[in-house]
C-alpha cells in the first residue's frame, strides 16, 4: 500500500447540499492546492501558517471554479497525521466534481473509501478501535448511535473491558502460581472467591453482549411495521412523525401494494417505519399477496403499529361482537369485529412482538364515542394526525420499547462486530472456567481456558502476555527458595 | 606455535552445564570439538544448588535427553533422590526434579566426556576471540596460545569480570575459589556488542553433622520414584536419601536485619540484577516484612558427604551475621559453615543479539549459550548449549540450521523469548511462559524431538526405534479401548463407587475411561485389559501414554488448533531491512525495540516486549493483510 501520495475525497455526503467539504492529504497536499488557489488577498497558500482558514477562489489556469474556503494544516496536527487542506466550496455536485477532477489532474490520487481514517490510524492518530468507531461514526445518521460511537472513541467501552481484564489477569496470575511454584511457600486464594469473580465476569460480559443487540439496532434504525386498511392515514401520521411532508401520501385506497419505508429520528432513536398493506381478508389475489408480504414485512419489524379509522366505525356498532367471527369487511367502512380480529391474529401470530393499536381520526368522535372505543379495546392508542394530537404521546410510547437500560448515556454499549464477537468468545471461555470451578479440573487445564479469555480481551483492549502474569506474581507474592 | 595439529570445527569454551552439551552435541555429530576450560577439575560443577530438574525445569531435562544431550543420563546415573513434582495436576505439569550427588554428577560427566569420539580438552583461560572480518577463526589464550576453529560456542558462565560479595568484601572470582575471566567482554565491546551486568547468589553449605535433623520435616523422595532419560541406560533408583526442611523466624529475620547496613544489595554496591524468583533471604524479608517465616530446605550433596546445601537461604550479608542468623533456625544450632553464602556479579550480553540458533547477528560462527545470555539455571544452560553444539557444528558443515518452535520445545520457548524480548533480569524458565504447555510434556518430549534430532544425526535410531514402539503401542492400546465393548454389569459397581451415573447399555470401553472419575487403575482391574497388557508386555510409559491420549485429547488439540493459528503469522515474512521508522502509528517503543531486534516474522515481532497487538494490526495493515 502506498502512504507516501496524497489523495482527495470529498469528506461531506454525496449529493447536492449548502455546502460541501473536500479533503486533499498527504506529503504534497499543499503544494498541490496552492497554485489552484487564489486568494482574495493575494496570499500564498504555501506561506500561510498551520491551523488558519483563508477565501479565496479554486482556479483552473484563467477560469474560476467557486469561491471557497481553504483550511489549512501542517505537519501532523490534523485528522489523518498528514498536511491537509479542506476546501469548503459551494454545495452543488457539479463544483464538487469540478474541484476534485482539478485536484486529480494535478496529481492528487482519488482516495478508496475509509482512507483517510486508515492514513488516521497507521500515522497514530487513532487505535483500532477508535479507528473502528470513526467508521460507525461516519455511518451513523443519528443521535445516539453517534453517541455510541463518540464514547467508544474516547475509549469507555475499552475502559471497562480493560478493567476486567485486569481482574482475570490476577485470578489467571493465582492459577499460574499454584502451577509454577507449587513447591514454594504460597497461600493460595480460594476456589470461592475464584467462583465470585467469575460469576462478576460473567455477568459484566453477558451485559455488554446484550447491548450488542440495542447497539446495533440504534445503528442501523429500529423497524417498525405500520399495519392499517388503506386510507386510514398511514402517510398523514408519518408526516405528523416527521413533522414535515415527507412520507408517501396515495389518495387512491389500496395502491400500497408494496412496502414502502422511511426513516426518521425520534428522541435521538432512528426508526424505520415500514408502511404495509394492511392485512384484512379479500378476494382480490394483488390484495392477497400484499397480506401475504405484510406478514413477512411484520416478523421483520420489532414494532407493529395497527392502525384504524376511528371515524368510519358506526355508532351502531359499538355494543357488538365477538372477534370470534371473522366478519366480511364492509367495503371503505371499519368495524369492530375486524379490527378486534386483525388485532387478535396479529397477537397470535406474533405473541412477543410489542404493538400499539391506534384509533386515528378520533377529532371526528365525540367524548361518549371515544370512551366506548377505549371500554372496546383496551390499552387503545387515540390519535388524530391531522390534528396533531396524541402524536407526541405516540413518539414516547416508541421510545419505551427500546429505553433500556443499555441505552442510558452513561452506560457503555457495544455497536462493533469484532467486539461482540470477541465477547461472545471470551464468555465462550469463562463459562467454561466457571464449569472447570464446579468440577475441580486441574488449574493447567482451567489455565487453558482462562489464557483463551484472556486473549479474546486482549483482541479488545490491548494485548496480554505471559510476561504479564509473571511480573503480576513476582510483584504480589514471595516466592523462589 | 601452536601446541594443535589441527584447526577445529568447533571450540566451546567453558565447561559448565552449556559447555559440556555443547561439546557433547557437537562431537558426537562429527565436528572436530576442543573443550577449553580454566580448570579441567571442575567440568560440570553443580555451583549452586545440587539438584537437576524441577517444575519447568524438569520437563527440559526430558527435552535435552530426548534430543540425545546427556544431562538426563548423568542425572540419571548421580541421583541421590527422585521426585515427580505437582502430580496432582494434569500431565504438563508433572514435572521430575532429582537431587543430585554433586561430586559424582561432575566425575560423570566428565567421565562421558572422556568417552566421546572428536572431542579434545585443554585447560587455559580464553582471553580473547580471533576474528578476521566479521567471522571467528579461532581463540587466543592467556598464555598467548592461538587455537584456529571454524567456530566458537562462549559459555562463560558467571566468570567474565565475575564479581564476589560477602558483606563488605568483594572480590574477583568467577565462584567460590575459582579466579574470574577477562578480556573477553572487552574485545566484545569493540566489536560492537552491548554487555550489561547480572547477578546470582548461593546459600552457605553446612556441615550436616552438626545439625539436629530431629528438630526438622522429613522430605523424602517417591515411593516409586521415575527417572529423566528415555533411554534405557539408565535405571531409576532403588534407595534415597531423605532432604529436610526447617523455618527461619521473626528472631532470624531481626538478626538479619542486623547486617543490612553492611548488606552489598542495600548499600549500592551491587546495582544490577538478580533474579525476583531466586531472592536472597535478605530480599525476601526486606520485600515481604509482612511474612513471619520462610521455608529452608536443607538438603544432602551426594551419597556419602557431610555437606549440606541450605535452599532458601541465598545471601550476601556478611559471614558473621548469616552465622548468627542462619545458628537460629530450628535444628541449626550448632550448625558449622563450610563456606558463607555470597552473591556474584558478572557480565552478560542481551541475547537480543543472537539469532535463533544462537548465532550472534555481529560475528559468524560465534555462538552464546547459558548463563552469558542472561538466563539462570543448569537446565536453562545445558539445553542452550547442545541447541549451540548442534548449530555450530551444522553451520560448519554447511547444513540448514536447527530450530525448535513454541510449540515443539520449551527449549523453543526459551530461545525465542530470549532473542526476541531479551531478559532484564536472569532468565529462568516457567511453565506460563509456555503459550502451549499441554503439548509440551515432559511425557512426551521423545515424540516431539527424537525425530527432529534423529535426521540430524544426533539422537541414534535405537532411540527413534524405542520412542516409536512406545508410541505405537500406546496407539494400538487406545484403539483396544476404542473397539473394545464393556456391559452395563461389569462396570456400573466401579461407576456407582466413583459417583459417575451408571450406563444403561453396552458402550464402547473409552466412553468410561474419558470419564473423569475414571482413572487408569480402575481400568486395569478390568480382567481383559489386564490380559491385554500382559500379553503385549505394556509397560508404565505405554499405559500412560495411552491414558494421557484419552483423558486429554480435547484439550492437546485445542492447544494444537491454537498453535496452528499462530504458525499463520509465522508465515509472514518481514523484510530483512524493513524501516519501522516510517510507520508513525506503532508506538515509539515498538518502532524502537523492532528496529533493534529485526524480528523475522510478525508472529516473532507480536512477542516483542512493547508490541501491542495494535502495532502488528498495523504491521498487518500496512503489509497488505
Amino acid at each position: 500500500m502506498n502512504i507516501q501520495d496524497t489523495i482527495v475525497a470529498l469528506a461531506s455526503p454525496a449529493g447536492a447540499g449548502a455546502i460541501a467539504v473536500i479533503r486533499v492529504s498527504g506529503t504534497d497536499a499543499i503544494n498541490i492546492c496552492t497554485p489552484l488557489f487564489k486568494s482574495i488577498h493575494d496570499k500564498n497558500l504555501a506561506k500561510q501558517k498551520t491551523h488558519t482558514i483563508h477565501l479565496g477562489h479554486i482556479i483552473d489556469g484563467e477560469r474560476v471554479i467557486d469561491q471557497v474556503l481553504v483550511s489549512l494544516f501542517r505537519g501532523s496536527n490534523s485528522y489523518t497525521g498528514e498536511p491537509t487542506v479542506e476546501i469548503s466550496c459551494h454545495g452543488s455536485s457539479y463544483i464538487q466534481q469540478e474541484i476534485i477532477q482539478l485536484l486529480l489532474r494535478s496529481g492528487c490520487r482519488a482516495a478508496q473509501p475509509g482512507e483517510f481514517t486508515l492514513r488516521s490510524f497507521i500515522n497514530g492518530k487513532m487505535d483500532l478501535s477508535q479507528a473502528e468507531a470513526v467508521a460507525d461514526l461516519i455511518a451513523s445518521d443519528n443521535e445516539a448511535s453517534h453517541q455510541i460511537a463518540m464514547q467508544q472513541m474516547r475509549g469507555g467501552f475499552s475502559n471497562e473491558i480493560a478493567a476486567l481484564r485486569k481482574e482475570l489477569l490476577d485470578f489467571a496470575s493465582l492459577i499460574e502460581l499454584e502451577l509454577d511454584f507449587a513447591e514454594e511457600d504460597v497461600e493460595f486464594a480460594d476456589r470461592t472467591q475464584f467462583k465470585e469473580l467469575v460469576a462478576r465476569i460473567m455477568k459484566v460480559l453477558k451485559r455488554l453482549i446484550d447491548s450488542f443487540a440495542t447497539g446495533n439496532v440504534i445503528k442501523n434504525g429500529i423497524p417498525v411495521a405500520i399495519v392499517g386498511e388503506p386510507n386510514v392515514g398511514k402517510s398523514t401520521l408519518l408526516n405528523a412523525l416527521l413533522n414535515e411532508d415527507r412520507a408517501i401520501v396515495s389518495d387512491i385506497a389500496g395502491t400500497t401494494r408494496d412496502t414502502i419505508e422511511d426513516e426518521l429520528s425520534i428522541g435521538g432513536i432512528g426508526f424505520r417505519f415500514i408502511d404495509t398493506a394492511g392485512i384484512r381478508e379479500t378476494t382480490d389475489t394483488i390484495e392477497g399477496l400484499g397480506i401475504k408480504k405484510t406478514f413477512e414485512k411484520i416478523k421483520q419489524a420489532q414494532v407493529v403499529v395497527y392502525l384504524f379509522d376511528a371515524s368510519l366505525i358506526q355508532n351502531s356498532e359499538f355494543r357488538i361482537q365477538k372477534p370470534s367471527l371473522p366478519a366480511a369487511s364492509l367495503p371503505g367502512g371499519e368495524n369492530y369485529s375486524s379490527v378486534l380480529f386483525e388485532i387478535e391474529k396479529i397477537k397470535n401470530q406474533f405473541p412477543l412482538k410489542p404493538l400499539v393499536v391506534i384509533a386515528n381520526k378520533v377529532d371526528q368522535l365525540d367524548s361518549a364515542e371515544i370512551l366506548n372505543l377505549k371500554s372496546q379495546i383496551p390499552n387503545i392508542h387515540l390519535l388524530s394526525a391531522k390534528e396533531n394530537m396524541g402524536v407526541d404521546e405516540l413518539k414516547s410510547k416508541l421510545l419505551d420499547f427500546v429505553n433500556t437500560g443499555a441505552l442510558r448515556n452513561d452506560e457503555t454499549i457495544v455497536t462493533n462486530s469484532r467486539h461482540y464477537d470477541a465477547l461472545l468468545k471470551a464468555l465462550e471461555e469463562i463459562e467454561k472456567v466457571q464449569y472447570g470451578l464446579e468440577t475441580g479440573l486441574t488449574g493447567d487445564l482451567m489455565a487453558i481456558d482462562i489464557r483463551e479469555a484472556l486473549y479474546h480481551f486482549g483482541e479488545i483492549t490491548g494485548q496480554v502476555t505471559n510476561d504479564e502474569l509473571l511480573g503480576n506474581i513476582f510483584s504480589q507474592f514471595c516466592i523462589g527458595k | 606455535m601452536s601446541l594443535f595439529r589441527d584447526t577445529y570445527d568447533v571450540i566451546v569454551v567453558g565447561a559448565g552445564h552449556a559447555g559440556c552439551e555443547a561439546a557433547a552435541a557437537a562431537a558426537n555429530l562429527g565436528s572436530k570439538t576442543l573443550l577449553i576450560t580454566m580448570n579441567l577439575q571442575t567440568i560440570a560443577q553443580m555451583s549452586c544448588n545440587p539438584a537437576m530438574g524441577g517444575i519447568a525445569k524438569g520437563q527440559i531435562v526430558r527435552e535435552i535427553d530426548a534430543l540425545g544431550g546427556y544431562s538426563g543420563i548423568v542425572s540419571d546415573e548421580t541421583a541421590i533422590q527422585f521426585k515427580m513434582l505437582n502430580k496432582s495436576k494434569g500431565p504438563a505439569m508433572w514435572s521430575p526434579r532429582v537431587q543430585s550427588d554433586r561430586m559424582r554428577f561432575a566425575e560423570t560427566w566428565r567421565l562421558k566426556l572422556e568417552g566421546t569420539k572428536n572431542l579434545d580438552f585443554y585447560q587455559e583461560m580464553v582471553s580473547s576471540l580471533i576474528v578476521e572480518g566479521d567471522e571467528v577463526v579461532g581463540v587466543r589464550t592467556s598464555l598467548g596460545i592461538e587455537v584456529r576453529a571454524r567456530s566458537v560456542v562462549l559459555t562463560n558462565g558467571t566468570f567474565l569480570n565475575g564479581l564476589i560479595h560477602i558483606g563488605e568484601k568483594q572480590f574477583g572470582g568467577g565462584r567460590a575459589g575459582e579466579r574470574a575471566a577477562t578480556g573477553i567482554t572487552e574485545q566484545l565491546l569493540d566489536f560492537g556488542f552491548d554487555s550489561g551486568r547480572m547477578k546470582t547468589g548461593t546459600p552457605p553449605r553446612v556441615d550436616g553433622r552438626s545439625l539436629d535433623f530431629s528438630k526438622m520435616v522429613v522430605q523424602p523422595g517417591d515411593e516409586v520414584p521415575e527417572k529423566f532419560s528415555y533411554s534405557d541406560s539408565t535405571k531409576p533408583l532403588t534407595q534415597q536419601r531423605d532432604c529436610h526442611m526447617s523455618y527461619t523466624s521473626p528472631e532470624v529475620h531481626d538478626l538479619l536485619r542486623e547486617g543490612f547496613d553492611r548488606s552489598p544489595m542495600f548499600n549500592g554496591r551491587i546495582q544490577s540484577t538478580g533474579p525476583r524468583y531466586c531472592p536472597s533471604i535478605e530480599d525476601k524479608i526486606n520485600r515481604f516484612a509482612d511474612k513471619d517465616r520462610h521455608q529452608l530446605f536443607v538438603e544432602p550433596e551426594g551419597w556419602d558427604t557431610v555437606e549440606y546445601y541450605i535452599n532458601g537461604f541465598s545471601t550476601s550479608l556478611p559471614e558473621d551475621v548469616q552465622f548468627k542468623a542462619l545458628s537460629s533456625v530450628a535444628g541449626f544450632e550448632n550448625v558449622k559453615f563450610f563456606r558463607p553464602g555470597y552473591a556474584i556479579e558478572y557480565d552478560y550480553f542481551p541475547p537480543t543479539q543472537l539469532r535463533h540458533t544462537l548465532e550472534t547477528k555481529l560475528v559468524s560462527g560465534l555462538y552464546f549459550a547459558g548463563q552469558i545470555n542472561g538466563t539462570t539455571g543448569y537446565e536453562e544452560a545445558a539445553s542452550q548449549g547442545l541447541m549451540a553444539g548442534i548449530n555450530a557444528h551444522l553451520k560448519v558443515h554447511e547444513k540448514d540450521p536447527f530450530m525448535l518452535q513454541r510449540d515443539e520445545a520449551y527449549i523453543g520457548v526459551l530461545i525465542d523469548d530470549l532473542i526476541t524480548k531479551g531478559t532484564e533480569e536472569p532468565y529462568r524458565m516457567f511453565t506460563s511462559r509456555a503459550e502451549y504447555r499441554t503439548l509440551l510434556r515432559q511425557d512426551n518430549a521423545d515424540e516431539r524431538l527424537t525425530p527432529r534430532s534423529n535426521s540430524i544425526g544426533l539422537a541414534s535410531d535405537e532411540r527413534l526405534k524405542r520412542m516409536e514402539i512406545k508410541y505405537e503401542e500406546a496407539d494400538k492400546l487406545v484403539k483396544y479401548f476404542e473397539d473394545t465393548s464393556i456391559l452395563p454389569e461389569e462396570v456400573n459397581d466401579l461407576l456407582e463407587e466413583r459417583g459417575s451415573s451408571p450406563m444403561r447399555q453396552s458402550d464402547k470401553m473409552i466412553k468410561v475411561f474419558s470419564r473423569p472419575q475414571i482413572n487408569l487403575e480402575d481400568i486395569k482391574k478390568f480382567d481383559k485389559v489386564a490380559a491385554y497388557i500382559d500379553e503385549h508386555k505394556l509397560d508404565k510409559d505405554v499405559l500412560e501414554q495411552a491414558e494421557i491420549r484419552v483423558k486429554y485429547a480435547g484439550y492437546i488439540a485445542k492447544e494444537k488448533a491454537n498453535a496452528d493459528k499462530l504458525q499463520r503469522l509465522e508465515n509472514i515474512k518481514i523484510p530483512e531491512n524493513f524501516d519501522y521508522s516510517k510507520l508513525k502509528s506503532l508506538s515509539y517503543e515498538a518502532r524502537e525495540k523492532l528496529s533493534k531486534i529485526k524480528p523475522a516474522t510478525i508472529s516473532q515481532a507480536s512477542r516483542v516486549s512493547g508490541v501491542s497487538p495494535s502495532d502488528i494490526s498495523v504491521m498487518l495493515v500496512y503489509m497488505g493483510r
